[in-house]
């Protein structure tokens, strides 16, 4: 062994200055946090103060959340005379915000000037960290005077400080008629060992925790750390049984229309979209409940052009724009006043088009009636400590 | 400056190396030692628990891949050295062709291609549904969800990789050894057995290399083809990395992983008699 005497080589001392140089980065690299505290009311108005109308506007969104031909848009840009650009960039709440995540964090903008997210954990991110500007409610007047009671009264966004909903939306059982002859009506269909191999379950852990905990008959809203490992036992008894094919994201609709799998759980627009396209597809509320969300646009921090942003969002609040918008996207529209206007539509419409407005009109799961309400079910809101044992408890069950 | 010139030339690569790879592994290292969330922050504790912790959650996904790269590594041999063999002495004036027609499927996306064998193999589609109409499959015959589907995904769009570094190195055998070979009496399996093969093992070392080490690591097969008992350690990875926000675990996972993929592959080497893997591997 060499002794501390000894003369180090050229080469031992650009090792030391390497492994210091190492340890010292390793210590001084870090991910900051970002709790934001609310934003004071002033702070609000001195924002939207600086902020001018730029002509243009960024709007990223989900697959077949808009007409091809753009209607609305088109519209909007005829009426305003701000140019927009529209991309379809979002597949999944949390894909998306992990890559937005690093990008607002170091302060660098997203380049999108609306984006949409579902009322889940992500979106309580981007609210908790400030991603989100909180807007200007006295530029809001459509959304003022159209939108519904209840899409102004949202638990995980009181007084719509930071965001509006864009559609809603409800998930429940889709099954393919060509396999399955019996009606389904039952959550317990989904457990049902008759079905071995055939049952598609989600893979994001809010939606299958919700299913899990309504076919025990607990509240998902009102669940506590109890109800979720009840509920992650019946779903691990499922996946063990072999009654689960996969876990799926959005890819479901295409197995269940294939015949892949039998019956999924499932969202309510997607499989309208197929049924239009002659697909054996069927869509139901289980008698249990299913799970009502809420899509909701908000402006991310950084953005280009917040004023014409906002615009946009207001604009989309016009009950002809948000007919147009629903008839192709088929969800549960936050503007009442699109019934009557289908409703109208349909009255001067003849044939095809006028049995398929109709439908739309009657449909429960455009337009919930109040009962149709009683039996949905929201998300659970989780803190931060809660969801670090809400996922891992789902988790361990989608990702075995 | 004359003794300087080299290290002025081998600059921009250094400073790739160091911006590319040196501070994202120093970074990294740094999360994989950190504890917190991502809503109060991270910071610093140099918590090696966090590998412990990683490893005991995820021991079975990281074995599984690590036996789903195998695997498929070893079919990716099994079909891709007769290919480049057959390339490399048969094909004669095609062989530029052949060697396009393997490299056209990059011309398509990885994930659009693991989509269309989703679609190929569903349960009822153009090809299962044919031959269970003509009653040649049993109804609930199917592949996709099923280990299979995987191994055979990864091996399908690894191939390539496999395939190109062995024609490289049967394309450098000198036609004449063989020729010696048989002159010497040996048969054509022996010329094969004790001339080609020991020849083209550089080759082989490369194609493993570069095929064992994505295939191991893959999201994309596991997630399209794969059912409920197919996580790989890349799914986890990303579901810990953009679903969980928890920086730490992600990290300490990627560490692991690159440590065992590092660790195989030096053992590798050492069986194949191959003192410098990165030589080998560039040869």
């Amino acid at each position: 062994m060499r002794g501390m005497t000894q003369p180090r080589t050229r080469r031992d001392v650009f090792r030391l200055a390497g492994y210091s140089a190492a340890g010292l980065a390793l210590a001084a690299c870090g991910v900051q946090g970002q709790k934001a505290a609310p934003p004071k009311a002033d702070a609000v108005a001195d924002y939207w103060a600086k902020q001018k109308k730029n002509g243009k506007v960024v709007f990223a969104n989900w697959p077949e959340y808009m007409p091809e031909d753009k209607g609305p848009l088109e519209k909007f840009k005829q009426d305003t005379g701000i140019a927009y650009e529209y991309k379809e960039v979002i597949q999944e709440n949390a894909e998306f915000f992990g890559k937005a995540d690093p990008v607002l964090r170091a302060g660098q903008s997203l380049g999108y000037d609306i984006v949409v997210m579902t009322n889940g954990i992500q979106l309580q991110h981007m609210i908790e960290l400030g991603y989100a500007v909180p807007l200007d409610q006295s530029k809001l007047p459509n959304f003022q005077a159209n939108a519904g009671q209840k899409y102004k009264e949202r638990s995980y966004d009181p007084g719509n400080k930071y965001t509006v909903p864009y559609t809603s939306g409800v998930t429940g059982i889709a099954y393919n008629t060509k396999y399955v002859k019996d009606e389904i009506t039952s959550i317990e269909s989904l457990f049902d060992p008759k079905y071995k191999g055939r049952v598609g379950m989600m893979a994001d852990a809010q939606e299958i925790a919700n299913f899990g905990m309504i076919a025990l008959g607990i509240d998902p809203e009102k669940s506590t750390e109890a109800d979720w490992n009840k509920a992650g036992e019946k779903l691990k008894a499922q996946r063990d049984a072999g009654i689960v094919r996969k876990y799926y994201d959005q890819s479901y609709i295409d197995a269940v229309s294939k015949g892949d799998v039998w019956l999924t759980m499932a969202w309510s627009g997607d499989v309208f979209q197929r049924q239009l396209a002659g697909e054996p597809v069927k869509f139901v509320v289980p008698a249990e409940g299913g799970t009502i969300w809420t899509d909701n646009m908000l402006i991310p921090k950084g953005a280009a052009n917040p004023v014409d942003a906002l615009m946009l969002m207001d604009y989309l609040y016009q009950p002809a724009v948000a007919a147009e918008l629903d008839e192709y996207i088929q969800y549960v529209t936050p503007v009442p006043a699109v019934q009557d206007l289908l409703r109208e539509k349909a009255a001067a419409a003849k044939g095809e088009d006028k049995k398929a407005l109709e439908d739309m009109v009657n449909s429960a799961l455009m337009f919930p009636s109040e009962a149709d309400y009683a039996k949905l079910r929201s998300y659970t809101q989780l803190t931060t400590q809660q969801e670090q044992v809400f996922n891992p408890i789902f988790q361990s069950i989608t990702q075995a | 400056m004359r003794r300087l010139t080299p290290y002025l030339l081998a600059l921009p690569s250094w400073m790739w190396l160091a911006i590319f790879l040196v501070v994202p592994m120093v970074a990294m290292a740094s999360v994989s030692l950190q504890t917190g969330n991502a809503i109060d922050g991270f910071a610093m504790t140099f918590s090696f628990s966090n590998y412990t912790d990683a490893l005991g959650r995820y021991s079975t996904q990281l074995l599984r891949s690590l036996l789903y790269g195998g695997l498929a590594t070893v079919a990716m041999l099994l079909i891709g050295y007769p290919v480049a063999y057959f390339i490399a002495f048969k094909a004669g004036a095609r062989k530029s062709m052949y060697l396009f027609l393997l490299l056209l499927p990059f011309f398509v996306s990885f994930v659009l291609r693991t989509i269309s064998w989703n679609f190929l193999l569903s349960d009822n589609g153009i090809l299962f549904g044919t031959l269970k109409g003509w009653g040649l499959l049993p109804e609930d015959f199917h592949v996709l969800a099923t280990t299979f589907a995987v191994v055979g995904g990864l091996t399908y769009n690894f191939l390539p990789f496999m395939i190109l570094p062995i024609y490289v190195a049967l394309e450098r055998v000198d036609p004449r050894v063989v020729e010696a070979a048989q002159d010497l009496y040996a048969t054509k399996v022996a010329a094969f057995r004790r001339v080609v093969l020991p020849l083209s093992l550089p080759g082989v070392f490369a194609g493993v290399l570069m095929t064992f080490v994505p295939a191991t690591a893959d999201p994309i097969n596991a997630a399209i083809l794969g059912g409920t008992s197919n996580t790989m350690i890349g799914n986890i990875i990303q579901t810990e990395y953009l679903t969980n926000l928890d920086y730490p675990t992600a990290s300490a996972l990627s560490f692991t992983l690159m440590a065992v993929l590092l660790v195989g592959i030096f053992i590798y080497a050492r069986a194949l008699g191959t003192e410098n893997v990165l030589e080998a591997a560039a040869r």
